[in-house]
């Protein structure tokens, strides 16, 4: 017999659909090397149910598929993942179904998309740049030193994905927490020798219960990193600086 | 919401139009808010998730901080002479003339690129030059160039724009912007100008106009219709192909990269940067084709490095066209890629190689590139060789764009003719422009082509501003604007409605394997034949296609039909290029024209649409020149390639440095002088 993939998809017209929140079951060709992404892309082509009903095909996001970009983050057996990387030999060895379903932590779209802009949003709100003077020809950047890099380049690789959110318990529809991405980006750009010199901009900010107060320590967020970014060394690194400016700031006084 | 420019209206602040998020519409909106001018800024994902990210390896920059003797001028020499001299050469002098300083602005702007033990930036080998000029940010130096960027372009987010007499105009922000939006075209007047923008909300299916002083196209390559590539799922090439069916000239279409090394997956290809070859790796085959063995085991008598081999001055380091080729001899006609006993075929499949170099280096230097080599494959590359094929990359081809040259034979840097299309007002820049790379792109030129492109797009925008006569906000007829928009939303709601038997999916799957199979490393003219009658057959089969999804919203069944139109145009236009051209150069190899013909050759292929009426094909009318006008001045440019700074010379990889003339030069010049000063 010829092999397949079975996948169990939740689905969802759009956000304001509730009622038509449904599982749709497929099954499609096996193919070496596969991933979830090009099971998607086989439904497409010839979109029908197990139930044999022909329905429209399931809405995902995606670009890059080679966990670059973020985009096709969504929950794969449960566990929050990029599904670019979710190679169908590995989470399903012997056939068994792959269930897909969206992120929970964010507005829904539809099917498999969610609206990710308020950490688009948050970005701003801790001033995730370098205070550039212009583009214009002004020499060489300040030097930096091996350790410096390696200690950034890691934190610079977070592709704004999402799962550090989804998994932290302290995200939730109660709490204005920031979470892990951007507690990072704030440690990132008070590394950089240009970054320092707003870095107690940046960490005003992320005072208080909806910044760096706000981390419950379960640590879930470094579990699922898919770039494996030391993001509880980041809260922590934050956590420890805006301690040392309250306490300046008090001194002064 | 964002607000609505001509609908609920801020009819206050006059805007340029940047379609495009990757690198080079980012510096293009960063060029023009520095400039003083505001912009909306549209893009098909969110501009972090831009196909930029895949850029893996680095940017070249002729820095010379090893004490090699690499310039610009060499830089300029090599990128030309690895272009197989059809790229036009004041821009390329300008690009690497400028590169240095930009890498510099890069690392400013914070980018973590790699260092010396000194603290100074590291720069690393690539193809087609001897010298260390590639900056790198790991093996992510795409994604870190245009978080940079973005991070810039987030800034400009929160800034007022200000008035002339500098107070602020409330509620109006430098950059708008409008992501998750499909391009659909262009809104042109009576007179022909581009005056804004038709394009269409992907969640809410909304189609808009939107009025622009100027419209910038940023939007990247067209791989996706070869189906598998290296390419994101995004790019489909299709906010180029729908200008050019509006009338911009589509140059050197035919001009397609396929980059030697990348991973065979089920839906896409991914890229092992030419940086993995930088570093020390190497490309081999075992030397029995029949041997069973495990690449690891495999001793290095049994093995052949057949790029070493046949050219001794640039090894591995070949420009891509020339590596490309000899792996799919490899693989294809001497039957010799890697053997797999499960299988008992040689697949199509050669060993490169990273294991006889330290862990630790490639850790620092080569991670991000290994990790998907280990998570896609399941291989460990630090100690197994990788197995790769070529794999469709890039095109050097696109929409035509026009450049003023100045005395020193560089660009006029303001010029309102740099990245001009022939259609007034309408810009380009970035993968989606022709400009910088002629017949073959080096490694690493393309992230400094996109940024380059936007500092040569934005001052040029500037200046088309500043001296307009008669606004798009304003001055122009709101009729202009809902015609257009009127014949978007008619053409989506046919779409729609389309309820033919053609599954769109499965007819791009039939285009892009006939594109991929007959019209990418090796190209026959009666072959080519056949994949145009092809084309034509799918084009025809296109219009039957039944629309998968008629939801109202975050619908991406319709739009996939408009992308899969677009396609067909692209490929067209790709497959007829190659047709026409009777010769090889660069990227474009034809076995029965084996040579580069300069005599009748060195030219641009200047492609213009011509629509088919009813069930006839569209078709394409090439012309030797291009006439056009900025404010009414007419500018005229023909097809002839500008070679005067480097004089057009055969290739010759074999022989180390026969791409850098100046260098040797230079070298000889200061042996003369170090002669002279021990003389005297």
């Amino acid at each position: 017999m010829e092999r397949t993939v079975k996948l169990k998809i939740r689905r969802q017209d759009g956000p304001h659909r509730p009622e038509t929140r449904r599982w749709e079951e497929f099954v499609v060709p096996w193919q070496p090397r596969m991933n979830v992404i090009s099971a998607l892309m086989e439904i497409r082509k010839n979109p029908v149910t197990t139930k044999g009903e022909k329905v429209a095909p399931v809405v995902w996001e995606s670009v890059c598929l080679e966990e670059v970009c973020g985009s096709c983050t969504m929950l794969v057996n449960g566990k929050v993942r990029q599904s670019c990387t979710a190679l169908v030999d590995a989470i399903s060895p012997h056939g068994e179904t792959i269930t897909l379903e969206p992120m929970s932590k964010f507005p829904l779209v539809r099917d498999l998309v969610v609206d990710r802009s308020r950490m688009f949003g948050d970005l701003k709100k801790v001033h995730a740049w370098i205070q550039l003077d212009g583009t214009h020809e002004l020499g060489p950047g300040p030097r930096q030193s091996q350790e410096n890099q390696e200690e950034a380049y890691p934190l610079s690789r977070c592709m704004t994905c999402g799962c550090c959110l989804e998994a932290c318990p302290q995200i939730n529809d109660s709490s204005g927490f920031v979470g892990p991405a951007a507690l990072n980006q704030v440690r990132l750009f008070n590394l950089h020798p240009s970054g320092k010199l707003h870095a107690s901009e940046r960490l005003e900010t992320v005072m208080g219960e909806d910044g760096v107060a706000g981390c419950g320590k379960a640590q879930n967020c470094v579990e699922v990193c898919p770039k494996e970014i030391p993001l509880v060394d980041s809260i922590a690194s934050v956590a420890r600086q805006t301690t040392k400016q309250m306490l300046f700031k008090w001194l002064l006084k | 919401m964002p607000a609505k420019p001509n609908g609920k209206g801020s009819e206050k602040v006059r805007r340029v139009i940047v379609v495009g998020g990757g690198l080079a519409g980012l510096m293009t909106v960063i060029k023009l808010c520095e400039a003083g001018v505001p912009v909306d800024l549209f893009s098909l994902v969110p501009v972090k998730r831009s196909h930029s990210v895949c850029a893996q390896g680095g940017i070249n920059a002729s820095v010379n901080t090893k004490g090699e003797g690499d310039s610009p001028a060499v830089h300029l020499e090599e990128t030309v002479y690895g272009g197989d001299f059809l790229a036009n050469q004041p821009p390329v002098k300008g690009m690497a003339d400028a590169a240095p300083g930009i890498v510099f602005m890069l690392d400013r702007m914070g980018v973590p690129f790699n260092r010396t033990a000194e603290g100074l930036l590291d720069f690393r080998r690539f193809g087609g030059t001897l010298f260390h000029r590639t900056a790198f940010a790991g093996a992510t130096t795409g994604q870190q160039l245009l978080y940079a960027l973005d991070e810039q372009v987030r800034r400009y987010e929160t800034l007022d724009v200000e008035d002339s007499k500098g107070s602020v105009i409330r509620g109006e922000k430098m950059v708008r912007k409008f992501e998750l939006w499909d391009f659909l075209s262009i809104v042109r007047d009576d007179d022909g100008v581009a005056r804004g923008i038709v394009a269409q909300d992907l969640k809410s299916m909304e189609i808009e106009a939107f009025s622009g002083e100027a419209v910038c196209l940023a939007t990247g390559g067209c791989g996706i219709v070869f189906g598998r590539s290296t390419n994101s799922v995004i790019n489909t090439g299709t906010a180029a192909a729908a200008v050019y069916r509006q009338g911009a000239c589509y140059a050197n279409g035919e001009f397609i990269q396929v980059h030697p090394t990348a991973i065979p997956g089920a839906d896409k290809l991914r890229l092992i940067s030419e940086s993995a070859r930088g570093e020390g790796g190497r490309v081999w085959v075992p030397r029995d084709p029949r041997d069973a063995r495990k690449g690891r085991e495999i001793p290095e008598k049994d093995r052949e490095y057949f790029l070493e081999e046949k050219y001794p001055g640039y090894g591995n380091l070949v420009p891509r066209d020339i590596a490309a080729r000899e792996l799919f001899k490899k693989c294809f006609h001497e039957k010799r890629g890697v053997y797999d006993p499960k299988t008992k075929k040689n697949e199509n499949e050669v060993y490169l190689d990273l294991t006889h170099m330290p862990e630790e280096m490639l850790r620092k230097k080569l991670a991000g590139i290994l990790e998907i080599y280990e998570k896609f494959v399941g291989e460990d590359p630090y100690t197994n060789p990788m197995r790769v094929f070529p794999a469709v990359h890039y095109s050097m081809g696109g929409l035509w764009v026009d450049f003023e040259r100045s005395h020193s034979g560089s660009l006029v840097i303001g010029s309102p003719r740099n990245q001009a299309t022939n259609i007034e007002g309408l810009y380009a820049c970035g993968e989606c422009d022709y400009q910088y790379h002629g017949a073959n792109r080096l490694g690493a030129n393309s992230l400094l082509s996109c940024i380059y492109g936007g500092m040569a797009a934005g001052p040029a925008i500037a200046t088309y501003v500043k001296n307009m006569r008669k606004a798009s906000t304003g001055d122009t007829s709101k009729s202009v604007f809902e015609a257009a928009r009127k014949r978007e939303e008619d053409h989506y709601k046919s779409i729609l409605d389309m309820e033919g038997d053609e599954n769109p999916y499965v007819l791009h799957q039939e285009l892009a394997e006939t594109m991929l199979r007959d019209c990418t490393i090796e190209r026959d003219n009666g072959v080519l034949d056949k994949v145009i009658e092809k084309i034509d057959d799918i084009e025809l089969r296109a219009r039957k296609c039944g629309v998968t999804d008629q939801a109202t919203h975050a619908n991406q069944g319709a739009p996939f039909i408009r992308h899969l139109f677009n396609m067909v145009v692209i490929a067209r236009v790709i497959a007829q290029g190659a047709r026409n051209r009777d010769e090889s150069r660069g990227a474009h190899f034809k076995p029965a024209f084996e040579k580069r013909d300069d005599k009748n050759w060195l030219r641009t292929t200047l492609a213009m649409h011509e629509a088919g009426e009813g069930n006839q094909n569209n078709s394409i009318k090439y012309v030797r020149g291009i006439d056009y006008s900025i404010h009414g001045a007419p500018m005229h440019a023909s097809d002839a390639v500008d070679v005067s700074l480097v004089t057009p010379r055969v290739r010759k990889y074999e022989t180390a440095g026969a791409a850098s003339e100046t260098a040797k030069k230079s070298d000889d010049h200061e042996d003369e002088k170090s002669e002279n000063r021990a003389e005297a």
